[in-house]
């Protein structure tokens, strides 16, 4: 439940520490509104302000069956497309709660005074990939970054009340477990070096793995991925880390990809390449149906395929010259700018060249339907967790499970501390934070972004758009090169070469293709591989395990 | 292209500050200060002018897109966003200045503390009493309010702002406008006094915030709307001010 929830009464104040909350963008900014607004205390680190979270970037929307535009849509629906969309891959009962709490989103979200376009008093929808009706809740070409002020103006509030605690250039830099239990965080202080650990059950939300791949992705320079990568190296549970989430259409501009986003399609795009001097619409041939809008997987794959057709030339573009000026002004203000900007191409008067780029990770830290982690005590929501999205990510669905799995994750906090079960890590709770001194600490030390770099370049020869059994062995084998090369790699760059190991594991191991991850060696799409990957580092190696899909519950 | 960057350097905030000079080379026409930063940052090699190594510079930045306000620095003396000023060829070397913005503390190199800015939201009360009303008079001035970056750049020019002072300058106007515009009048009456205290009595209405603005946003409108409000109390009068 989400709103209109009774609060539990301060009976349950001050018995209980604070819980660490690690990343604020949209799902640490929903936990921490739900714990505040339920009398629960929490701390908010972010290596930046929530104002510079990738979250900000959002561009086209949030996806609600809200049904405002006489299409007869209903959460279901929104079940079934999301459903479809990650090939069947995502737990049934996580998206049925993920399609049904987005109605109660949205209502939170217009409470909270976010300007989602209107007509007649009337939210507007829109379309977006992968899905046949209109479902789609925006403010222009900025969603994210609107829906992110008014969350930030709510936590200011609980800031003052002093429920939320700030810490906003502040580096986590490893969670404490011991004997399958969380006993806190590791903090680093950016500005002054300062070390302190904190007491308390955690929730991580602190984004995708965007940092494994620099400037290859269309998201934020925060993410780094270096909490991942140490949470996996000490045992954490991941899933499902072969889907990675290529989006259509991006270019590249230093040190990113950005992003035209899909809504520049919805609006009516067309991608099209040049055949015997004609431009030749393949999306539209190829699926009359949802055509240009088919679900980002496919459409990546396709514009793969196209631009390697020998009667075809290797430029994809998307022509935008047809959207209305209404469509410019409204909608994809900023896109327009941006493309002037960065690249001298006016999309009202030109086409835009433009390639797949890695957009979503949809998998992630391993989590049940209340985002738990493998340990005790920690919790995991947003993008760096794997939930929600199976195979392929819709568009609009992202900002959505975030903010569901925050409020879940700290839903099921406020619940077991009510019922008083409390795990074994609250021993500590209440008793302070530690300093600890720089040296004590490997984790502190930063990889080297010469390795960084070449770490991701070998990923992306194993875990492109197409991929086969012998492109991921050779990346294997190649980051088990590097990893041997040097005894001396610090804490940080082994974490990251066990974690690359990982993901190519995971693809190696899915032998079918299902939604992004597609295996030329293995074009069909089995049955068999209907399972969760579920990778693990224990005794010193990677392990991975195929695990069942839950079936749906009926309710 | 080849350029010089000059930047004021500082290990930390109680070291002194010092210039360093690097020079920079790219086949380019063209490129951003944030791609310089960051390939002089990624390059091993890396010597100043003097041929002398030196440590990475420390810099922030996180979306390079110019939509989260992280990057904010003064470039050639005018504050800016890093990823945003496009450096192009003129024919001739030139010297690209960085420092970082002077009116927060120094944290590091190019890194200035502005967590004031987020503290003054705080204190000012900056956030919805509830009940906000989603109008589509609204909308507009919601949603141009709402693209603030909490970047700061603004107030680096204001000749009326001091950190510490009683006028919280203009990054507090995004906030500020939204929810003015979005509460029904019997309830914005706290915001209205907070607002005219710390926003409307302190600014001079030189509009030096407008030109720098790397967010675009109109200023002059969201000031002109929110004082209809706030201290003129007349929220139809507010309902016509367009663009
Ligand atoms: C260009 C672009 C457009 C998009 N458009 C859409 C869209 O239209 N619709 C949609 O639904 N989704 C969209 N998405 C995806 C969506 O924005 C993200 O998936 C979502 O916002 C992720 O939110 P989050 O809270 O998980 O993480 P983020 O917003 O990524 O925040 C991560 C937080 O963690 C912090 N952090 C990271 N590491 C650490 C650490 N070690 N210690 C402390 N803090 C740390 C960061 O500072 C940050 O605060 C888009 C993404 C991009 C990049
Ligand atoms: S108009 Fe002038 S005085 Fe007012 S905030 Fe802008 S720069 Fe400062
Ligand atoms: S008003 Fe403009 S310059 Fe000032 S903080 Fe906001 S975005 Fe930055
Ligand atoms: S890095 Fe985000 S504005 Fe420059």
């Amino acid at each position: 439940m989400l709103t209109g929830m009774p609060g539990f009464g301060a009976e349950y104040m001050g018995d209980h520490g604070a819980v660490n909350i690690i990343g604020a963008g949209f799902a640490g900014l929903s936990a921490a509104c739900l714990l505040a607004r339920e009398g629960f205390s929490c701390r908010l680190f972010s290596v930046q302000p929530s104002e510079r979270a990738q979250s900000v970037l959002a561009e086209g929307g949030l996806n609600a069956a809200l049904d405002t535009m006489g299409e007869d849509d209903r959460p279901e629906e929104h079940y079934n497309d999301t459903l479809k969309g990650g090939v069947f891959l995502a737990d049934p009962n996580a998206v049925k709660r993920l399609s049904e709490e987005a109605v109660r989103v949205a209502a939170w979200l217009q409470e909270l005074g976010v300007p989602f376009h209107m007509k007649n008093g009337r939210v507007v929808l829109r379309n977006f990939g992968g899905q046949k009706k209109k479902r789609t809740l925006y403010s222009r070409s900025s969603t994210g970054k609107i829906m992110m002020t008014a969350l930030i103006d709510e936590v200011r509030k609980y800031e003052a009340s002093g429920l939320v605690e700030r810490f906003p250039h502040h580096e986590c830099v490893r969670v404490l477990i011991a004997g399958g239990s969380c006993f806190g965080v590791r903090i680093k202080d950016l500005y002054t070096g300062a070390v302190c650990d904190y007491p308390g059950k955690t929730i991580l939300c602190c984004g995708g793995l965007t940092g494994i791949f620099p400037g290859m992705t269309t998201g934020s320079a925060l993410n780094t991925g270096d909490l991942a990568a140490c949470l996996f190296s000490e045992g954490v549970v991941f899933s499902n880390l072969e889907m990675i989430q290529y989006h259509p259409t991006t270019l590249g501009i230093p040190g990113k990809r950005l992003l035209v986003s899909e809504a520049a399609r919805g609006e009516g795009g067309r991608l099209f390449v040049m055949r015997d001097g004609e431009p030749w619409y393949f999306m539209e041939e190829k699926y009359p149906e949802l055509g240009n809008l088919m679900p980002r997987d496919v459409v990546s794959r396709e514009m793969y395929f196209t631009a390697r057709r020998e009667d075809c030339g290797d430029t994809v573009y998307l022509d935008l010259t047809m959207l209305s000026d209404a469509a410019w002004e409204e909608k994809l203000k900023d896109l327009r700018e941006e493309l002037i900007h960065y690249f001298s191409i006016d999309p009202m008067t030109g086409p835009v060249p433009v390639q797949p780029g890695i957009h979503y990770f949809m998998g992630g830290i391993d989590v049940d339907i209340d985002h738990r982690t493998s340990i005790n005590g920690l919790y995991a929501a947003g993008e760096c967790c794997s939930q929600y999205h199976g195979a392929n990510r819709l568009g609009g669905n992202s900002m959505l499970g975030a903010l569901v799995g925050g409020h879940a994750a700290a839903l099921n906090i406020i619940n077991t501390e009510k019922a008083g079960d409390m795990p074994e890590a609250d021993h500590l709770t209440g008793s302070g934070l530690y300093p600890v001194s720089p040296e004590d600490d490997p984790a502190l030390a930063e990889a080297s972004p010469v390795l960084v770099n070449r770490l991701s370049d070998i990923l992306l020869e194993g875990l492109g758009i197409v991929r086969d059994g012998q492109s991921i062995s050779a990346a294997l084998e190649k980051v088990r090169a590097a990893a041997g090369e040097n005894p001396d790699y610090n804490l940080r760059e082994k974490n990251r070469l066990i974690l690359a190991e990982a993901m190519l594991k995971s693809a190696g191991s899915r032998r079918e293709s299902r939604g992004a991850h597609y295996r030329s060696d293995y074009p069909e799409t089995d049955e068999n591989f209907r399972r969760t990957s579920a990778a693990c580092y224990e005794d010193g190696e990677v392990r991975i395990a195929f695990r069942s899909i839950p079936e749906r519950r009926e309710s | 292209m080849k350029i010089i960057l000059k930047i004021l350097r500082r290990k930390d905030a109680a070291s002194e500050p010092y210039w360093i000079s690097i020079p920079y080379e790219t086949d380019e026409a063209e490129f951003s200060v944030a791609s310089a930063l960051r390939a002089i940052n990624e390059d091993t090699e890396r010597r100043d002018v003097n041929g002398e190594p030196f440590e990475p510079i420390r810099w922030e930045c996180s979306c390079l897109q110019k939509k989260c306000g992280s990057c904010a620095m003064v470039i050639d003396g005018k504050p800016g966003l890093a990823c945003d000023a496009m450096i192009s060829g003129t024919g001739k070397e030139r010297t690209v200045t960085l420092e970082p913005l002077k009116t927060f503390p120094p944290v590091a190199d190019l890194i200035a503390d502005r967590s004031s800015m987020f503290e003054e939201l705080k204190k000012l009360k900056v956030w919805s009493p509830g009940g906000l009303k989603l109008s589509e008079e609204a909308e507009e001035t919601a949603y141009d309010a709402s693209r603030c970056l909490q970047c700061g750049c603004c107030l680096e020019v204001c000749p009326n702002f001091h950190a510490g002072g009683s006028f919280a300058g203009n990054a507090a106007l995004g906030p500020f406008t939204r929810l003015l515009a979005e509460l029904p009048k019997k309830d914005n009456k706290e915001l209205s006094a907070s607002y005219s205290k710390y926003v409307f009595e302190g600014c001079g209405k030189s509009l030096a915030c407008r030109d720098v603005c790397p967010a675009g946003i109109d200023i002059d409108r969201l000031l002109v709307h929110s004082n209809a409000i706030a201290v003129w109390r007349r929220k139809s009068a507010a309902d016509k001010v367009k663009n």
